[in-house]
Formats: structure tokens, sequence, C-alpha cells
């Protein structure tokens, strides 16, 4: 709670720095910046993709999941001045407008969504998951999913929609792999 | 009766250790279920109707990001607020400086209490709760001030500028010490006491079983935090976007804080990232109004977690004394209770969190007599109200550690004591209540000891499968396996006379390609129940048409009550089969008049009307051009009465039921616990979405498992230890049991399409079903939830001798 002791900075943040990030592909500006400001939090309010959620802000839910360069990260712990130079995807980036991905499409299909607020981190997680392991067993989509919570759901329909989509995978694999 | 039944039927198959999924619900018998008597054949043919699991109408926009919860909300021109919190659990404000935060750079405004203008306190049913604490603070968390800033960063630099001198007063802290304690608050220490009297008091059993209980302060730990957006709008009053259970309440007290007409206070609902029942009373609904109609700006307010954790109700910590009595023959002869509830600094919905917590402490049984005494007090403790199971959580898990202290008594099979119990339809429940509704306790239990248990452990079993995870603290050949069982009763919709009535407005139209459509409004909270989902499908199954669209959730109709209390299916789901029954009737109207048949009997199908004796027919978009038809109907429960002073009276309105098989391994030195399944039936009327049924079945057993072994608000002196999801744990989904689910389908008389809700059930039982396996596995009493690791490993052992011959009444 609030530190009585702290010697209170009667300044304020000293919004004046601007640079550019390099989000789903697109190049984007953000002027006039606080330099403590989070990744989630430029995603957010200066960016206009709110996609990423904010349930702890300290790296403990995975509701702000985001990739950079490749890695999964809790974009609440990232320092937006820190990702300067790094490939951001969220989750707004991973299908064309109009359309969903399989992993969507799937918890859709399972009934993996109710107050949704988690889902977005989920799905994102998802996809890095069945990216690095197309087949997983149980326990690693539950491992592998352990960092994003969920308090609707139990995780049962989300598990399933997983299992869903890697049995869809493989099957759509082995048509290809058919001569 | 038809049963579904979904999940693991063949978890033995793999053998893939403890974690196996549920598949997806077996969806067998879905017809779409038709309201009494009327138009079976057009609902058949309705796409996405009532008994399928349709989809979700905000399930796309979920999934890709695109939903906007309330914390997405965003004004070009916006302020950030922020609240100023006491850190002490009990204090005097002695005086507040708050110069050097407004004279920061990027504060627009810093508001004390004596800048309410209206009423200076609010609450759900008392009003007691200061919107700003002006002389006292009564617990750690209470807002002091709140302040409107630039940049949310500005914000918390203010709140940490404003200078509070405090002087330190006496702590309660202590439940017990509550009533005979000075008053802590103006309208004294106790909010509730009720007692129960029925039947043959002074009635012994044979076997008499006695025993403690204690339950721990659980968080609903939605996952989206407290926020809201507030405009000043034209004619100085207020629009304010939020995330809530009912938004009229949220009205009515913003308002009379804001001392502005109810009119001039208009709500709408903001995407719910879960609620659980935190979000039932006021948090910052005031505040972030006040800042905006200070600074005549737009203001977004956001709490951290760690300040959701202060800022929300919690459930009320119990301790309770049983006594129950019984024949040899295992047959309940009375049930003596003592519950004491811990309701923290202000009322929230104590008093009726008693009534539940009283008038079902003797849980899902026939019982000849009881008595029962529940009291619900202040302390400078944080304040609790609702949470899904709403009082009858506590007690069930008393009551079931009692029943199979019974049984071991009787030494009784604990499921055998169960069924010979337990009641049905006919029966009375200790306020002498008759249940005049449908009652499958035994249908429950037996399905839920149907369900296979999981497979037996294996040798090649990863660590990370073991209790304790990947900590590679279990040994396999340490873990010993459990199982327990327990049932519970709750009740549908508010009680003691309250009339909880949802209101509904349904228009019915034809868009430009000349299709019809139908508007739902309804301000009906949608938390991620799926209400949104099911007004659909009411809609389209009663005016057959496909195109259901949804009117936000705002404050432009009448109140559709609260989604709580396994509501809203039964009331606001009601209230749009009334309104659509008015539009239907219109329609049916308006044909005649066109097939020029004033007295024959028409039915409406998919897209038209049918003279059946002549087979004219008429298009429903014809029938419209004559302008939309439009109803908004008000849909009331069937009156119940208030308790008497004995906690006799027909309180309730309907009862569903749940029974939870637990299975769990443990390493008793360890004290480590992993729950492997839980095999449930359900008590459901019918499933009118089973997909979306099953959701809540399982995410309601996740909250129970919750409870039962890791969830805890830890409050030492008043203050909360554990604030955040590092300390205070909520299962993983590697903490989380496999789930295997039979929905009892029973249609319930009265209750719109024979549905119950289904919200509250799962996360009941599911709790003392765990800890009885839990006991299972090492002979500990554990009385006590959550279980801890030392409470396994040190705690007292469990077999209590049977004190048979006892008399006193306690």
């Amino acid at each position: 709670m609030t530190d009585h002791d702290a010697t209170p900075d009667l300044t304020g943040p000293d919004l004046s720095e601007s640079y550019a990030l390099s989000i789903n592909g697109r190049d984007r500006e953000v002027a006039d910046a606080w330099l403590g400001e989070s990744l989630l939090y430029v995603l957010r309010e200066r960016l206009g993709l709110p996609g990423s959620k904010n349930a702890c802000e300290q790296g403990e839910c995975g509701s702000c999941s985001v990739m950079m360069d490749g890695l999964l990260v809790n974009s609440c712990c990232v320092l937006a001045a820190d990702a300067v130079d790094a490939d951001v995807r969220t989750v707004e980036g991973l299908a064309p407008d109009g359309t969903l991905t399989d992993v969507q499409q799937a918890f859709l299909d399972a009934g993996a969504v109710q107050c949704g607020f988690c889902i977005p981190g989920l799905i994102v997680s998802v996809h890095d998951l069945l990216d690095r392991a197309p087949q997983p067993d149980e326990l690693e989509v539950r491992e592998a999913i352990s960092g994003n919570l969920c308090r609707c759901t139990g995780y049962g329909r989300i598990l399933q929609a997983v299992q869903d989509v890697a049995a869809a995978r493989t099957a759509a694999d082995a048509q290809e792999d058919r001569p | 009766m038809t049963t579904t039944t979904c999940g693991p039927s063949s978890t033995a198959a793999t053998g893939s250790a403890p974690a196996v999924t549920g598949s997806a619900p077996a969806v067998t018998g879905s017809a779409p279920v038709a309201p009494p008597g009327t138009r079976e054949r057009t609902q058949r043919r309705v796409r996405d109707g009532l008994g399928t699991s349709a989809d979700r109408p905000d399930g796309t926009p979920k999934v890709t990001g695109a939903f906007a919860f309330s914390s997405d909300l965003h004004d070009q021109r916006m302020l950030w607020g922020r609240t100023l919190r006491s850190p002490h659990a009990h204090a005097r404000i002695v005086s507040i400086d708050t110069s050097a935060a407004a004279a920061m750079p990027g504060v627009v405004a810093v508001l004390l209490a004596e800048d309410v203008p209206g009423k200076a306190t609010f609450g759900l049913e008392h009003t007691d709760q200061p919107v700003l604490a002006r002389d006292v603070v009564r617990y750690e968390g209470e807002a002091v001030a709140i302040v409107a800033a630039e940049h949310p960063e500005t914000a918390l630099r203010a709140i940490r500028a404003i200078e509070v001198t405090y002087e330190p007063l006496p702590l309660l802290t202590d439940p017990a010490e509550a009533a005979t304690t000075d008053p802590i608050h103006p309208d004294g220490n106790v909010f509730r006491t009720l007692p129960l009297r029925h039947g043959d008091v002074d009635a012994t059993g044979d076997v008499v079983v006695e025993g403690t209980y204690e339950v721990g302060m659980q968080d609903q730990a939605f996952l989206g935090p407290e926020s809201a957006l507030a405009l000043p709008s034209d004619d100085g009053g207020v629009e304010l976007f939020i995330s809530t259970q009912w938004l009229h309440v949220d009205r009515d007290q913003v308002a009379a804080c804001l001392a502005l007409p109810a009119d001039q206070v208009h709500l709408t609902l903001g995407g719910v990232g879960g609620a659980f029942g935190a979000r039932e009373d006021v948090s910052l609904q005031v505040h972030v109004c006040l800042l905006a109609l200070a600074t005549g700006r737009p203001v977004k307010m956001l709490y951290s977690r760690a300040e959701s954790f202060l800022g929300h109700v919690h459930r009320h910590p119990a301790r309770m004394r049983y006594r129950h009595h019984a024949r040899r023959d295992g047959t309940l002869v009375k049930v003596e209770a003592e519950i004491l509830l811990d309701g923290g600094a202000y009322a929230s919905s104590s008093t009726a969190v008693l009534a539940n917590a009283v008038c079902f402490a003797a849980g899902p049984y026939r019982v000849e007599a009881a008595r029962i005494d529940g009291q619900v007090v202040r302390t400078n403790n944080p304040p609790c109200g609702a949470m899904r199971g709403f009082g009858v959580v506590q007690v069930c898990f008393a009551h079931e550690a009692q029943m199979d202290r019974l049984a071991a008594a009787l030494d009784m099979d604990p499921v055998e004591l169960r069924l010979h119990n337990a009641l049905k339809p006919g029966d009375a429940i200790i306020t002498g209540q008759r249940l005049t509704g449908t009652a499958p306790v035994r249908e429950v239990i037996e399905a839920a000891m149907a369900h296979p248990l999981p497979p037996d452990p294996r040798e090649d079993e990863p660590a990370i499968a073991l209790p304790g995870g990947a900590g590679l603290t279990a040994r396999r050949e340490d873990v010993r396996r459990g199982t327990g069982i327990a049932v519970s009763i709750k009740n549908l919709m508010y009680s003691e006379g309250f009339d909880d009535y949802s209101t509904a407005r349904v228009r019915l139209e034809t868009s430009p390609d000349g299709e019809p459509f139908a508007t739902v409004h309804s301000a009906c909270a949608e938390v991620g129940q799926g209400f949104v989902t099911l007004a659909q499908q009411i809609t389209r199954t009663a005016l057959g048409i496909e195109r259901v669209v949804l009117h936000a959730a705002d404050t432009g109709v009448g109140s559709a009550g609260s989604t709580s209390a396994s509501r809203q299916t039964w009331m606001s789901g009601g209230a749009v089969q009334l309104a659509c029954d008015t539009v239907h009737h219109g329609l049916l109207e308006r044909a005649r008049g066109v097939l020029g048949v004033p007295d024959e009997p028409l039915v409406l199908e998919p897209g038209r009307v049918v003279d059946p004796a002549t087979g004219a027919e008429v298009a429903i978009a014809q029938l419209l051009r004559a302008g939309p038809l439009e109803a908004t109907e008000e849909h009331h429960h069937a009156p119940t009465s208030t308790l008497d002073a004995d906690g006799q009276g027909d309180a309730h309105v309907s009862f569903a039921f749940a029974a939870h098989r637990a299975t769990v391994d443990v390493d008793p030195d360890l004290g480590l616990v992993r729950v492997l399944q839980i095999a449930t039936g359900q008590d459901v009327g019918r499933a009118l979405n089973p997909r979306a049924v099953i959701g809540q079945i399982e995410g309601g057993i996740a909250q129970g498992v919750g409870l039962a072994v890791m969830e805890e608000i830890l409050v030492e002196d008043g203050l909360v230890r554990n604030p955040s999801f590092t300390d205070y744990l909520i299962p993983t989904a590697l903490d989380m049991p496999s789930v295997a689910a039979t929905l009892i389908e029973q249609p319930e008389p009265g209750a719109p399409f024979g549905a119950k809700g289904v919200g509250e059930p799962p996360t009941i039982s599911s709790t003392p079903a765990v800890v009885a396996a839990i006991r299972d596995a090492t002979g500990k009493a554990l009385t006590r939830v959550p279980v801890r690791a030392q409470d396994i490993a040190f705690g007292e052992a469990g077999a209590i001798p049977p004190t048979a011959g006892s008399t006193s009444a306690g």
C-alpha cells in the first residue's frame, strides 16, 4: 500500500521521450512518453491495442502475453523503451481482420470463453506452445499454460481446445504427406 | 429424467496419469426446450434456439482481443483517477494535507470526504460505508482521498504526496469479541443475529458427533480489475461505463452520493472480466463520477491487483460449532450449530449471507429438529459480502464433515448415510419450507458416484504429476490416495421476501434487406456466464427468427436485478420470454387482421404466421410493415416470506442440488496435495445451453478446489498480507483436476423453461469433497479450509469417537 516513508516525487513523470516500436510488423511512433511505461501500457493506452490484458501487471497472470522476437513474454514486465529494436507480436496480429486462427476458432468451438479476460493471453501462449511442440501431451499443455491464470473456466474447455487444434493440425499434416 | 454425461468416461484407458481432461460434453438428448404447451413445431426448426450449444455473440471479439472490457475504455481527453487508502485497520484521521499533491504539475483534482455533495455513505443493504473516510478508518484499504491527473504515474505520485496523520485506535479483529466490544461504528458491531428453531429442539439421538470448523477468507479474484470510465454529461449529470453485477443498484447509490436525480446518472455495462460476487458492491463507482464532475473531463479509474484485493468484499470467514444427533440406523434426529461470520468493517450483504448460512446449515438432508444460532458481526478486518455460494459454502464444509464423522461413528458408508437422509420432493428443510419443486438429491449423489475413478498411479509418472508438482519434493512411494464425497443445497434467487424482478424489452422489426430481426434490451450484467447467448436463444425460439441483436446493457431499461444468486437464467431469461410472448401475441393479432380470421388460432412458424385450418399464411416481414412490434415486460418470481423469530418461513424461491466426489493424492509427511479428479452430478432443471452449463460446472469446481487447498486472504492485525497473485494462489492448469460431470435434468415447475441456475452449486460441495478425500488419505481431522501443509503434516488425527448420550444443547 501507500509508502508513507518514501519522499514523494512532486515533479511528476517526465513525458518527453519519443521512440518507435515494431508491432505486428508495423512501425509505430510513440511520442512524448514516460520512460517508465511498460510495453503493456504503451500497447493499450498509446497505440490503441488493448487486446493484451492487465489482470495483475506484475508478471503473475499471463493475460498480457505477447511475442517479442519470438519469445513469449509478459508485456507488463517489459519496459516499452526496451522493446525498441524488437519484433513485437500481439493478439491483434495473429490473424488478418475478419478471420480467426485455428486456435481462436477452437477456443470458440470448445466453449473455452466465458468472461474472456484471460483469453487473448492464452491464445498467444497456445500458439507459442503449438509452434514449439505440435503434439503436446496433456501434462505439457497444462504446464505450458500454467502461467496463464483463468478464473472462470477451470481450464477444461481450454485444454480441450488445445487438444482439438493439435489433432487437427496433425491430421492436416498427414493429409499433406500422403503421396 | 434425462442425463447428459461429459468428461472422461474412460479415464482408465490412457493412464497418462493424473491429469486427464474431460472431453467435450457429450450432448445427448438435446432436443430444443419448449415452454410448456406452446409452439413446439416452430421451435424445433429454429437454428441455435433453446437447448442447443449456441455460440456466444461475444465469443469472436473475445478471442481476437477486440472485445472492450471496462479497463479498455479510452477517451482522448481523459484523466486518470487514483485512490488513497488507509494503511491502518483502525485509526482516527487527525489531519489531511493535500496541498503538495494539489500543486503537482498534471494533477487536476484532489477530493476528500467534504467534497462529496450528497449522501456521505453507501451500501447494498445498509448504507454504512463512507464514500471517503472523514474522521475514522475501519479497515486497511478504506478510501481516504481521490485524485485525478493527466498520467497514471502522476496520479500515483499525487496520492503519495497527500499527508495524512493517523492516530491508531484499538483493533477489533476477533469476531468472537465483536458483540461485547465497544462499537467501532455508530451502527454497532452486530449486523444480524438469527436463531432457528425447528421441531423438537430437545430431541436427542442414539449417536452424537460434534466438531468445530473454520473457513478462511476467500477472494473472488476475478481477472479483470475494477475499472470504469466516467464522462460528465451536458445536463450536469454523468455517464458511467462500468464493470458491475447490477447496474441499477450502482446507479441509485451513485446518484444519492452525487446528489443527482437518478435520470442524470446513466450507466452502461463495460465489458466485465469476471465477478463471482465481488462486483455487487460499489467500489470505485462513486469516486470516478465525483472526479469527472469535479474536473469536467472524462476520468478513467483502474485498480492495480493489490488495490483490487483491498477494494472489494471477500467471502466471510466462518467459525462453526456443530453437533449432529442420529438414530442407530443413521436417521438424522437433530442438527445443532453455532455459526459466527466475520463481516469485516462494513455491512455489505452480510445479513443475507447469514440467512443462507442458517437456513442451509443442515445441508440437503431431512432432519426432524434443528437448533441453529447464527451471527454476523463487524470487525476491523476487510469487509466481506457476496461470493459464489453466498453463505452456503461455509456451512456445507461443516455439515459435510459432520456427516462423515457420523458415518464413522455409525460404522456406516458415508454415501449410504447421505442417501438414507437425502431430501426428496415434499420434504421440508429446517426452515419448515416444503420442497414443492424438484429435489433430485439421490440422483446427483448416484450420478457422482457412477463415474469411473481415475486410473491408479503409475511408477513412471513424471514428477510434475505428483503432489507438489515439479518441485521434485514428493516421492511416489510416499503418496497416498483418498476419495471423499459431499453434497449441497443452494437457494436460487433472492430470499426473505425480496422481489428481485427483472425487466426486458424486445423489439421486432425489419432490417433494410427485408428480413425480420429482434433487438433484446436488458440491463442484465453479462459477467462471463453467457446470458447474452441465452437471451438470443430464447428470442430465436420464441419468435421463430434467427437474427437477434442485443442492445447494450444499460440503465435505459428497467432493472434486471443482480447477476448473482444463480438467478439470471430464471429471472432475466424469464423477462425476455415474457416480452417475446407479448410481441408474439401482437404478431398473431396483426395476422388475424391480414388473413381476415378474427377468431382463428394461428401458429407462428419460422418467418411466417400460418392458419392451420386453411393453410393460409402471411410473412412476418409483411406484418411488420405496419411498424415494429415492441414490448417491455417485468418478470417476478413467486413471492417469498420473511423468516419468523424461530427462523421458520417459506423464505426461498427454489433450490438446486449437487454432489461431488473428489479423488486426491497426498504426501502425508510433506502435507502436499494433488487433486486428481472431481466427479459430479448436478441438478440443472434443464440445460438450455449444455456447453455453457459444463463451463459453469468446471469453473465453479475450480473455485471450490481453490478454497479447499490453497486460497486464503491472510489477515494479521487487520492487515492483508498477500494482496497479489504471487501470494494469493488460485488454481492454475496444473492444479486443476479433471472433471466428470453428469447433468440431472428434471424440469423445475414454475421456472422459465424448467431451468435452474447452475453457477453456484459446483463451488459449494466441491470444497468439502476434496477435504474429505484428504482425510481419507491421511486420517487427519482437517477442520479448517484451506487445508495447509502443516494441517496435514502435523494436524490432529480425525478418528473422532461418537459421544453417545450427550444431550446438552450447547
